[in-house]
């Protein structure tokens, strides 16, 4: 296929009915560091793979606050996600100030969408490079979404993104029918689980590369602290999700 | 000679007003309400106390016995607020929102000195149509030391170690001024201690809802220390 005649902008249509520019935006979200969520009728837990771009550097944090009852995940580039992270932060308090109370998650999902839509119909702009992973608790109950730079959105379960996000899919595809009814240290338990399962032969899950956020239904967005991370990932190989099928 | 009856009556106009000729200058309508009511904070090492009555009134007329005059705006600080209710709530609101930006932007909440200064230019900005708003703000400062900022309607302010604002401000400022820092007292005993100084307030509070009408119903109390913030309700007189 003769991409470079169909590649240069997004206003251009290959044959295949493809636009090209698209799908590399979409590369550049998977080259970007694991992160993963997860949800139980209660509880939202996200996790993700902080990168150190050399020994001298800090570790890039992946998840933010949007609001009390809202937080994100980002993998792709992280400075399309600061552009993205403000607008809901603002879209959300602007929401608080009018309405007196949360915005909705899935509208606020959309409203993402809709903006990364119009970047990918124009000659002059391009898509953002990043994906979210938007966890956010409302009347409407607990949700997971996906945003894309292509405007598309989906909500699931529980999802993967990022560089060997494969592995910890299947992960969840094994496992996802227990997460309904899971506490919440099930929850971080099976994230953790997930991510250990995309992580490098040589590499090892500590507390300064990995990132836990949870959000409850009577819980504000925290991320676990430096302790609570230790204590978790020293729980990993005891944990048998076998037996959480045995209780029930 | 024939004269019209209207110019006959032009001669005979009273100057006195009776019946027939006074007329009502009817009242403009005014945007301002005053909700009246009051609010203080006192200041210590360690701590601060803020409280406020929880009655709403119009006129002569009571709208709620359990309107709140106290919101805590970070963990530190807490704005009190006499004058008008609607103006207390969009001044609240926009300082609830801006402090959460602050939050995002900065990583860390904002210190009671900066909430204090945010304040003022909120007060200002709307020099040429009011807030109708009588504030104290309360905080601690970056020692842990309890201090009281007190504003006029459009944002001049001043650190103080205690304050008071609405309509029992006069009968309770001079009590104040007696207990906490032993003016026009033969016995100089300054209270030391929190209970002391919540006695104080308390009696303060009482001083006011007997002679002025706008007071009553409930005092409600906030202690900020750098454990938390403690909230207590005394009931006062509901007449």
């Amino acid at each position: 296929m003769l991409k470079h005649l169909y590649d240069t902008d997004c206003v251009t249509w290959s044959p295949q009915g493809k636009l090209f520019q698209v799908e590399y935006a979409m590369e550049a979200v998977k080259q970007g560091s694991i992160c993963l969520g997860l949800k139980s009728n209660e509880n939202v837990v996200l996790c993700s793979l902080k990168r150190q771009p050399s020994e001298l550097a800090g570790y890039q944090e992946k998840q933010f606050k949007i609001d009390d009852h809202m937080a994100i995940a980002i993998a792709g580039l992280t400075a399309d996600a600061r552009v993205l992270c403000k607008y809901m932060r603002t879209e959300c308090l602007e929401y608080k100030y009018t309405y007196e109370s949360h915005h909705p998650v899935g509208r606020l999902v959309y409203k993402v969408a809709e903006k990364s839509q119009h970047k990918t119909q124009s000659g002059a702009k391009r898509p953002y490079g990043v994906g979210l992973l938007v966890a956010g608790i409302d009347p409407n109950g607990v949700h997971l979404f996906e945003t894309c730079p292509s405007g598309n959105y989906y909500e699931y379960k529980c999802q993967a993104i990022g560089s060997r996000s494969q592995a910890a899919r299947t992960y969840f595809e094994s496992w996802f029918h227990l997460f309904e009814k899971s506490t919440l240290e099930q929850l971080i338990l099976h994230g953790l689980s997930a991510i250990k399962k995309a992580i490098m032969e040589d590499e090892e899950l500590n507390e300064k590369n990995v990132e836990v956020g949870i959000l409850g239904k009577n819980q504000k967005f925290t991320h676990l602290n430096a302790q609570e991370l230790r204590d978790y990932i020293a729980k990993l190989d005891a944990f048998n999700p076998n037996s959480q099928i045995q209780q029930e | 000679m024939y004269i019209p009856m209207n110019e006959m009556l032009k001669h005979f106009k009273q100057d006195v007003p009776t019946m027939a000729n006074i007329t009502h200058k009817s009242e403009q309508w005014s945007p301002y309400h005053d909700n009246s009511g009051t609010v203080l904070a006192v200041g210590i090492p360690g701590a601060v106390i803020v409280a406020g009555d929880t009655r709403l009134s119009n006129g002569y007329n009571i709208m709620s016995r359990d309107a709140t005059k106290l919101s805590q705006l970070t963990d530190k600080c807490v704005l009190a607020t006499a004058g008008q209710y609607a103006d207390f709530i969009a001044l609240r609101k926009f300082l609830q929102q801006r402090l959460q930006l602050y939050e995002f932007q900065n990583e860390v909440q904002a210190s009671t000195e900066t909430v204090a200064h945010l304040l003022s230019r909120e007060l200002y900005s709307r020099r040429f149509f009011p807030y109708y708003t009588f504030n104290l703000l309360a905080g601690l400062d970056e020692n842990n030391h309890g201090f009281v900022y007190g504003y006029d309607a459009i944002g001049s302010y001043d650190k103080m170690t205690y304050g008071v604002q609405g309509s029992g401000q006069e009968l309770v400022v001079a009590v104040l001024d007696n207990q906490l820092k032993g003016y026009n007292k033969i016995n100089k005993t300054i209270p030391q201690t929190r209970e002391e100084i919540l006695d104080i307030i308390l009696d303060c509070f009482s001083c006011a809802a007997e002679r002025d009408i706008h007071t009553g119903d409930n005092v409600e109390i906030l202690i900020i220390t750098s454990a938390g913030t403690e909230r207590l309700i005394k009931p006062l007189r509901k007449d």
